[in-house]
């Protein structure tokens, strides 16, 4: 009896082992950005390209800032998820748009004059939300990525959770399912905007 | 004459070309060299088994570009480690720093060493003592002593 019982424990632990590690996601790494404030910036509005948008015009509200582009296949799976959320009249939804042009293997950027990039990813972006539909109150075109850099985007789509006082409370990385959204995002929103 | 002149010129001239070029290749090889020591230490989060120096993915890229930039800016290693750190958490460190959430990832396995010599201690000293130090009679000894010999009469 005595033989087998501390093998059998042994087993059994490496079975739970292995069973927590296969189920966790390697890619869902937590960000450091939880608990601290959304990094700035100032980048132009795909809307009205003249007009630019900060962080800081969001401050008092409670949004979602949803890292997007044309390019990404998730972000397309993802968004008739987002046009569902934004019904919602609780949900603010901001969209980056992420390396429209540079991102797209299938656009040699560097043959673009900087001015060109920028009307192209205006254009791409405009008739993809013409065509799909525009969940967001207003998307920003980051087009080098840079502001991705600062929010460690680096696999899109990304959505960050921002609080009243300007402070990232939820970071998901990957498509927003319509459970994720259920479970976590809008009792979170619901939350943070009491 | 002037052939040999013209050719030594010539000669003399491309020389001088090359020294020209290669005066900012030179300096770009620090820039480079301190790129790829840094980048080697940080993990590209898109395929996470790579370094950020050897990835092809679009981000790592970015990044190496990035690095760069505080090179040439003057920036300390330290500081560049926490630009990356800061962004994309400890993971993105293929050395992650000593404090409470890392020090199992640290001393694991010098635990498991330690754990299973005691366990094989243990066991061996068990066994040891299972085994019953009882001398042979006079009956086993013989029989022994005929199988050694290969005299044995049963066959």
């Amino acid at each position: 009896m005595n033989r087998f019982l501390w093998p059998l424990i042994g087993f059994v632990v490496l079975v739970v082992l292995l069973a927590v590690g296969l189920n966790l996601n390697p890619g869902d790494v937590p960000s450091p950005l939880i608990g601290k404030p959304a990094p700035a910036f100032a980048l132009a509005r795909v809307d009205a390209p003249q007009q630019s948008f900060s962080p800081q015009d969001m401050r008092g509200k409670v949004w979602l800032l949803n890292v997007w582009s044309t390019w990404c296949v998730s972000c397309r799976e993802e968004h008739p998820v987002l046009v569902e959320m934004a019904k919602d009249k609780a949900i603010t939804l901001v969209g980056l748009n992420y390396k429209e042009v540079r991102g797209d293997v299938e656009v040699d950027a560097d043959k673009l004059t900087p001015d060109a990039e920028r009307q192209l990813a205006l254009e791409r972006a405009g008739a993809w939300l013409h065509q799909h539909g525009n969940p967001y109150s207003l998307s920003v075109l980051d087009l080098d990525g840079r502001v991705g850099i600062d929010y460690g985007v680096y696999g899109v789509p990304e959505t960050y959770v921002i609080d009243k006082a300007g402070v990232i409370r939820l970071k998901q990385t990957g498509p927003i399912t319509p459970d994720v959204f259920s479970a976590k995002i809008l009792p979170l929103v619901a939350e943070l905007s009491k | 004459m002037r052939v040999w002149l013209a050719a030594m010129l010539l000669a003399f001239f491309s020389l001088t070309l090359q020294a020209k070029e290669a005066v900012p290749l030179a300096q770009d090889e620090a820039v480079e060299k301190r790129l790829v020591d840094i980048s080697s230490e940080l993990r590209c989060l898109v395929c996470q088994n790579e370094s950020l120096s050897g990835s092809q993915a679009e981000l790592a890229y970015d990044l190496r570009r990035e690095i760069r930039t505080m090179i040439k800016d003057g920036k300390s290693d330290q500081d560049i480690m926490n630009f990356m750190v800061a962004r994309y958490g400890d993971f993105v460190r293929y050395r992650p720093p000593l404090k409470g959430s890392t020090l199992l990832l640290w001393f694991g396995p010098g635990l498991f060493l330690v754990g299973g010599i005691a366990g094989l201690v243990f066991y061996l000293r068990r066994r040891n003592a299972a085994i019953k130090d009882a001398p042979l009679s006079a009956e086993e000894q013989s029989q022994a002593e005929r199988l050694l010999t290969g005299k044995d009469s049963s066959q």
